[in-house]
Order: C-alpha cells, then structure tokens, then sequence
C-alpha cells in the first residue's frame, strides 16, 4: 500500500501552493512536492506591445518587487537601445536606478522579516494561528512592529522618488531614468525624521534580534530544512557583492566554482529548464550538470556564499562572522535566509546612505542611445535572487519573443526539497498530517521567501493543502490550513 | 460596538494592492486597533471564523480556484469591493483574453529558448486547478458593491474607503481617482 498527503494553502507565503508527499510501504517518504497552481502567459501575451512597454508591463507579475521587474526589463530594453550591457548608462541613470533597486532590497527584505517571519520566531511553530501573524506582533512587541512599518516606509519612499510611484512606477526608461532627485527629497532622508542613519541602526538591532533567537534556537535554525546544493547569482567583476548588475558565478555545496563569473547576455548557454506535468513553475538548472544535478539555489544565503566580500563596512562585518560559521564554506542551512537576508537590509542601507550623499543624482544627463538591436537581455538580483528578462523584438519595435526566469523559479527544486526535508523530520514513520507539521511546511517555504505570485505570474493568498499519498498513489489523508 | 470585521483575499492579481494596504504604513497600526482583520493574507487567517461586515477582493478570476473563492467571499461578506483594475476589469492578466490559452501554455512550456522539454509536457496534474479560457472580472462571477480604481489604488484613497465602509458612511470619489495608471 502506498501513501500521499496534500498541504493547501500558505497564506503569509504569497502566491498559492500546494503540497503532496508520497509515502511507501514503510511509512517513510518517498518524495515531496509543492505544486505551484497559478498561470499568467505574460511570455505571450506581451507579444506585440511595443518594446518601451515591457519595464511598466511586466512588473505587473508582483507587486511586491515590481522595482526588480521594471529594472530587469529597462537593462534588456537597455540593450535594445544600443544603451550597451550595463556600463553606458550615464552616472546619473546607473546611481538613481541604484537607488530604486536597494530601496526595494530593503523595503522587500524588511517586510519578509517583519511581517511574514517575525511571527513565528515570537510566537514559535504551534502558535495560534490568530496571533501568529503581524498583528499579533503589533500587539505582543510593539517596537517590533513600528521599526518594520517604518522601515518598510523608508524603502517604499525611497521608490517613490526615483521610480514616481511606491508600487508600479515608470522611473527606469529605454537608456535611462526619466528624472533627478531634488535637493529636498534627498534632504528628507538624510535629514528628516527616521532618517538614513535610523534605518542603519534598525536594522542592526533587527539582525540582533536573530541572531539572539539562533543563539537560543541553534537546534532548530542550524537543522531544520538543511541540506546541501549549489548556489547561483551575480556578483560584482572583482567578487564584490553587487545586486544591480555583474557577472553570474556559481558554487557547489563545497565551494568549488562551477560558474566562473562568465557573462548573463550568454545565460543561454548556461541555464536551461525543466517541466513537470505537476507544477506551473518550471524547473532550471545549470546545463553542464544536466537536470539531476545542475539545479542549485538564489537568494540572500546564496549570495552570501557566492561573492568574495560585501563593499560596505557594516555589513562586511557581518559578513565575516556569517562566513565564520561554517568555516569559510558554503552555508546551506534553508533557516539561515533569514540572516543572510538581514545582512542584506543592513548592506542596501549603508548603499543608499552612500548614494543620497551622491551628486550625481541631483543634475547630467539621463538618456543615452546607441544602435539598434533586435535582442536584450537584462538580469538583476531581485530579493528573492536571480531574475533574468530577456527580449526580442520585430521590424516594427513590437516584441516578439519574451522569456522570463524568475526568483522564486530559480528556487523551485530548493523548496521542494525543503517541503521534503520539513516532512520527513515532522512525520517520523507516522501516517498522519499534524498540526505542527503543517506549520513546519510552510516555515520552510517562508525561509525561501517564495513570491510564488511572481513566479507563477500570479499571487493569491497561499492556502496550503496537504495530501498524503500511498505507494499506489491512493489517497490516505487531505489536510488544509 | 463590535469593531467592523474586515478580510482580503488575493486572486489573479499581483498583490500590489495588498501592498497598497499596507503603504498606510503608520495608519496601519491605527487601523488594527479600529477594524478585526479576519481571512486574510496580512494575518494568515484562512478560512472564515465568523461573518463578515467588508471583504476586499484583489485581482480577478483567471481559474477554477479563483472563482471558487471569491463566492466564498460572497457568501461570507456583507459588503464586497473589487479592490484595483484586475478585480475590476481583469487588469493586465486580461491581456490573454484575445489569445487562445493554448497558445500562452505552449509559449511558457514548449517554445521558451531556456525550456528543454523533449517530452513535450504540459502541466496538468490532478493537483492542478482548471485554468479559465480567460480572465475574468470579479462582478461578472458575483455581485459586487464598490469598486476602488487604481493599480494599484493609492494609499489614502484605501484608508479613506475603508474608514467609511467600516462607519457606514457614504465615499464620494474625487474625479482625479478615476485612473488605472
Ligand atoms: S490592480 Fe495593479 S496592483 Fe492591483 S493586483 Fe492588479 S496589477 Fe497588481
């Protein structure tokens, strides 16, 4: 007889899953998997819009990081131009897209930490569901609660006024950025209350806060959903930690470069992905391992064990004593996101700080054109890791072709395998979806900071549902959140 | 009094508008103390504990699960708001509405330059829910009560809306609002 559980809905994981593991004979799991069920067709759909379009369409995948979309799509269009692959832009264009970019690093990193995770490091994993959540915390620690309004704030203005809007802006145009930033904006921030200076110290006390809980938690944030895999993003040429642009490196669980800082306009020659009939999200992976052992993770902690230093003092500090860890070797620890992802928030600080000191961004030029091509690709590290747009386009400036790999699906087999990892530490040889098993479910794709909405070009609330499945693939048991 | 009961949902949308929600940011704070957030992505509320006096629905219908909820809504909600262009018209998602849905799967999984997939699978496990052949507005499922312009609608314009539906009282929009940027 053979088993199967199915998990519905996560809700603070935006974007919808759900979960089915498979059982054998011995109760023991075979496999895991989280369904992605949502589907867009942005590929086609955008198909004969003009190309200046893309970076204001297709943000519209997320709402929570529209900013790396729009960004994305400006450095292929970038290409389109004749703007070159990112070193024509005028110093202008390059530090105010930067500013927009670490703006929403920050605003994005803040709210995965504060609202989607704090609750279950205050609460822990059994917690009602009814306090368990950013208003329990407003209630529970209140300082807590407004350090992540206001940051988030800060980062959303930060948006505001390099891209026109907090959500949805149109900043970032065809070779450029379409304004400056004022004496006056820039002074809000540097000056004003809860100030740049504010959000450098917030968020060392929010990384002090984590690193408190792992302290008192090393069991569980050191063991819970770890396992061994590659690790994929851009850095900086000289190995500096860079989320705007630079070239792709990867790693293996060891450290061994398997990328070595080769360029992203030639990401075909080194990226390809899978499908599987029971998913909507697409499976990459490195093509010289080859789909078993090519696929590899994105994000805050891969980042982390890609590059070689982070160019900023604060942070690099941190860095050290993160890389300390695990000796200097990559850290594949799914629950050490979340340290990863806060050195980060510290890092995008000291970088606006250092930008809205910037001259640059209050006067020059802002456009610049070159020859025409018919093909872009841009590529960026979006919070929640590798995003790669890539364009073509027809005699008519239509596009013609667009292909998208996203954070969230350069994640996919890393969260299945979380999902995996998560259930067999939970089930132990029972045949019974628990409570606390479910929770420890989605605190695994929590780790991953899924937007399940961007990667599957849509975003609902995520119910989980779990089945669990015999070896016959008859249903034993449904449970949802 | 009871404190007004609010929930949100997020269908095929893109969660700028909850994003939108919280852009009140300190507000935020206030609002919880004014209105009980019940099924909702912000508390991780799944399923309805009791009735509801203004679900907010953000983005529309574009599969079976889609619409599934959003008459669970209905059902549980005194008042309902399609909150933003995709709930209100389908938005941007709607944009498939003149392409055969097969066409859009078969460019996401068949002609990709990055997709190798000699198998020529599709998705379509059991798992799966039924994607619609298009996307649909929310009012043309169920009925709905107001609707919030925008994409996704400003900050204020929410908190003004939510404050008087939570009091009862009537919101006239200013003619400016009236734009789906
Ligand atoms: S209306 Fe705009 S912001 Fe709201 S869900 Fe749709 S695309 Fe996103």
């Amino acid at each position: 007889m053979s088993q199967k559980i199915t998990i519905d809905p996560v809700t603070r994981v935006e974007g919808h899953g759900k979960v089915t593991i498979y059982l054998d004979d011995d109760n023991n799991i075979k496999q895991s998997r989280l369904h992605i069920v949502e589907f867009r067709g942005f590929e086609r759909f955008i198909q004969g819009r003009p190309y200046w379009e893309a970076p204001v369409l297709v943000q519209r995948l997320c709402g929570i990081c529209p900013v790396s979309h729009h960004l994305a799509a400006a450095k292929a269009i970038d290409v389109i131009v004749g703007a070159g692959t990112g070193d024509k832009l005028t110093p202008t264009a390059e530090k105010m897209r930067r500013l927009m970019h670490y703006g929403q690093i920050f605003q994005s990193h803040v709210l995965h930490f504060f609202h989607l995770a704090s609750p279950d490091l205050l609460f822990g994993l059994d917690a009602a569901p009814d306090i368990r959540n950013i208003i329990g915390v407003a209630k529970q620690n209140k300082h807590l609660a407004v350090m992540g309004v206001m940051m988030r704030k800060f980062g959303q203005e930060i948006i505001k006024v390099t891209a026109g809007k907090k959500i949805h802006g149109t900043g970032a145009i065809s070779g450029g950025i379409n304004k400056h930033l004022t004496i006056e904006e820039r002074d809000s921030f540097l000056k004003g209350e809860n100030n740049i200076d504010q959000m450098i110290e917030w968020s060392g006390e929010a990384l002090n806060f984590l690193k408190n809980y792992h302290r008192n938690n090393k069991d569980f944030i050191d063991n819970f959903a770890s396992f061994p895999s590659s690790h994929l993003s851009i850095v900086r040429k000289d190995g500096a930690m860079d989320l705007y642009h630079g070239v792709m490196r990867a790693v293996d669980n060891e450290g061994n470069r398997i990328l070595d800082d080769v360029s992203y306009q030639d990401y075909l020659n080194y990226i390809a992905e899978g499908v599987k009939n029971w998913s909507y999200m697409k499976f990459p992976y490195l093509k010289h391992l080859g789909k078993e052992k090519g696929w590899y993770r994105v994000g805050p902690l891969a980042r982390l064990n890609t590059c070689d230093f982070i160019p900023t003092p604060l942070a690099q500090k941190e860095f050290e004593e993160f890389r300390a860890y695990t000796k200097g070797k990559p850290n594949n620890m799914s629950m050490h996101y979340h340290w990863a992802r806060l050195i980060e928030t510290l890092h995008a600080a000291e970088v606006m700080k250092d930008l809205l000191n910037d001259k640059d961004l209050l006067t020059g030029e802002l456009i610049v054109k070159g020859e025409k091509q018919s093909e872009g690709i841009g590529v960026i590290e979006a919070p929640r890791g590798t995003l790669f747009h890539h364009y073509r386009i027809n005699d008519n400036d239509q596009i013609a072709m667009a292909n998208l790999i996203v954070s969230t699906t350069n994640n996919n087999d890393p969260m299945n395998f979380a999902v995996n990892e998560a259930a067999k530490q939970m089930m132990q040889g029972k045949r019974e979806i628990t409570e606390p098993m479910m929770n420890a479910v989605e605190v695994a794709i929590r780790a991953y900071d899924p937007c399940l909405s961007c990667a599957t070009h849509a975003l609902g609330q995520m119910p989980l549902e779990i089945v669990l499945r015999d070896k016959n693939e008859n249903i034993i048991q449904v449970k949802r959140t | 009094m009871n404190k007004p009961v609010i929930a949100t949902t997020s269908l095929a949308g893109c969660f700028g508008c909850h994003m939108s929600i919280l852009d009140i940011d300190e507000k935020f704070l206030e609002l919880i103390e004014l209105v009980e957030f019940n099924k909702s992505p912000i508390d991780d509320i799944k399923t309805f504990t009791k009735p509801v006096d203004v679900g907010i629905i953000e983005g529309g219908c574009c599969n079976s699960e889609n619409i599934h909820i959003l008459k669970y809504f209905r059902d549980n909600c005194k008042i309902l708001v399609s909150l933003g262009e995709c709930a209100m018209m389908g938005g941007l998602p709607a944009m498939r509405n003149t392409i055969p849905l097969e066409e859009c799967i078969k460019e996401a999984y068949l002609n990709g330059p990055s997709t190798v997939n000699e198998e020529k699978i599709l998705p379509n496990d059991e798992e799966l829910p039924i994607i619609l052949d298009k996307v649909y507005p929310c009012h043309e499922i169920v009925k709905i009560d107001y609707f919030i312009p925008g994409c996704p609608p400003r900050a204020d314009l929410i908190w003004d809306a939510l404050l008087h539906l939570a009091t009862g009282k009537k919101l006239e929009l200013e003619y400016e609002s009236f734009k789906y940027d």
